[in-house]
């Protein structure tokens, strides 16, 4: 074994994979929120459209997107080995436990979690990037331009509650999710200071609790407007 | 005080074991955890019972010996060493569940013995400074600022007890690691030694069976000696720059 696949071998080196593809995720959250949050602008999805194709056919914006699929491949993959691994680290489970004491829930159930993100991106991958991809679409002319009118694709999902209810579920999931994880990736990466840590902490949970809540919030207006 | 125990007993490593309720009675209310199953185990030798095992040795809270994951809680509900641990923590009347660390690295021997010795491969493997012998150097001859010889001492303090494991979810030993590579990494004298001993100390660790890191951050809540995780983020910023820039190929 070389020391590149020795160390990512490692339990340090799987913690380190999964730290940076999900620092990688977060920051596509940010950039996935910005564009989403268009979907809201009383313009009949015109700029959503736009911005929708523009970055389709950016290829910057494609290799970040393959380069994106990959990271969320690395980070799923790396934390089913973690998990059992740690598992295999604890075959006979304690009769009583109070690890409620000592730590979070959130922190103690990271791979539950995940799992159940994992379940949502796939139902939310089947449902527009497939259908934006390979499905028929029906256009919108703007400026004597033709666009793919995505917009209508998901005017039309959320106006289905179902539909609706399982993206606020999973949105509170990833809010859980992100609450551990977002400061965990630091400290895995060594960056704890007295000076910036207390603020990653803050800015952590800042971060899991208003970018779910917004994502969440698409839908549920798209709703509402459906009415 | 009366108690109910409901204690883990396993004849040996390959018995596969089970609870046993046992009552204690005129316990009192300043004895130590340990000096209580004392009371416990002479009863049960002048009935002809094999006492329950379980590992001690200082009783002063400074070897790390004593272990036992009392109630749900590695060394009970205090943040102590079980040793240190008094009646008075517990009510008249209340079921105690005691049971052994829990972790692959950490076999159980007997009853609540478990074999630690997996640590000690892990100090084998890089928890020493090279020093040469010879005439005894003059105090202070190395400056070392006091804020940097705190935190030194403040990671030397481990005990060794194996309490961060039993508390993580998934017995992981990095705070236990951690504190000892931090320990030489901080000071002067730790410096020959400091890429090989990061790189070797975690091999060793992870050879033994131990799990990774979640940053549940349960294990510095539970460690008696209050070992902080910014040992961990050292740890790790030690072993990431030791495997790009050693000569370990
Ligand atoms: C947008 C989606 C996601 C984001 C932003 C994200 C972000 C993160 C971050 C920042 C961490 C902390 C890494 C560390 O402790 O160093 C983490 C940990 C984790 N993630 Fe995700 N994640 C996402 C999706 C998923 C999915 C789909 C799964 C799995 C099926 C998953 C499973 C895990 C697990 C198990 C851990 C904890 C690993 C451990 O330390 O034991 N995540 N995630
Ligand atoms: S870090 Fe704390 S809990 Fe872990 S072995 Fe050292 S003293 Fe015990
Ligand atoms: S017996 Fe030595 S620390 Fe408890």
């Amino acid at each position: 074994m070389s020391w590149v696949t020795k160390t990512l071998n490692s339990t340090l080196g799987k913690k380190l994979l999964m730290a940076l593809t999900g620092l990688f995720l977060i920051l596509f959250l940010v950039v996935h929120l910005a564009g989403n949050l268009q979907l809201l602008l009383p313009d009949e999805g015109e700029s959503f459209n736009i911005y929708a194709q523009t970055m389709a056919n950016n290829p910057i914006i494609r290799v970040v997107s393959i380069g994106n699929f990959a990271f969320i491949l690395i980070h799923v993959i790396w934390s089913i080995l973690l998990t059992r691994a740690n598992k295999k680290a604890r075959p006979v489970n304690y009769a009583v436990s109070k690890a409620g004491t000592n730590s979070t829930w959130a922190s103690r159930n990271m791979g539950i979690l995940g799992t159940v993100i994992l379940l949502f991106l796939i139902i939310h991958l089947r449902g527009f990037w497939y259908e934006f991809k390979f499905g028929e679409i029906p256009t919108a002319v703007y400026d004597g331009v033709t666009y793919k009118n995505v917009f209508l694709i998901i005017a039309e999902a959320y106006s289905n509650i179902a539909y609706v209810a399982v993206y606020v579920v999973a949105m509170a999931f990833l809010a859980f999710h992100l609450s551990h994880g977002f400061a965990s990736a630091f400290q895995t990466l060594g960056l704890n200071h007295v000076k910036y840590s207390p603020l990653i902490q803050k800015v952590g949970i800042g971060f899991a609790i208003i970018v779910p809540a917004l994502f969440a919030l698409i839908p549920i207006v798209m709703y509402i407007q459906s009415l | 005080m009366n108690l109910t125990l409901k204690i883990w007993r396993q004849k040996n490593k390959s018995d596969k074991g089970g609870f046993k309720d046992y009552k204690v009675s005129d316990v009192s209310k300043d004895m130590s955890f340990l000096e209580m199953l004392d009371v416990l185990n002479e009863q049960l030798s002048e009935k002809g019972e094999d006492p329950v095992h379980f590992d001690h040795d200082c009783r002063e809270g400074i070897c790390g010996m004593c272990s036992l994951y009392i109630n749900g809680k590695p060394h009970g509900p205090l943040q102590t060493t079980t040793c240190q641990l008094h009646m008075r923590s517990f009510n008249d009347g209340e079921t105690i569940t005691i049971e052994p660390w829990r972790a692959t690295a950490f076999p159980v021997m007997k009853d609540l013995v478990v074999d630690r010795s997996s640590f000690d491969r892990i100090m084998q493997a890089g928890g020493y400074v090279s020093v040469n012998t010879g005439g005894v150097p003059d105090a202070n001859e190395i400056p070392i600022p006091k804020r940097i010889a705190d935190e030194a001492f403040d990671a030397a303090t481990c005990i060794g007890c194996g309490a961060c494991v039993a508390a993580c979810k998934n017995a992981s030993a990095m705070l236990f690691t951690s504190a000892k590579i931090s320990q030489l990494a901080l000071l002067p004298q730790g410096q020959v030694e400091r890429k090989e001993r990061a790189e070797r100390m975690i091999a060793q660790m992870d050879a033994e069976g131990f799990g990774a890191c979640t940053n549940t951050g349960a294990c510095s809540i539970e460690c008696p000696k209050g070992i902080s995780l910014t040992n961990i983020a050292r740890m790790n910023r030690e072993y990431f720059s030791a495997v790009v820039s050693s000569e370990n190929v």
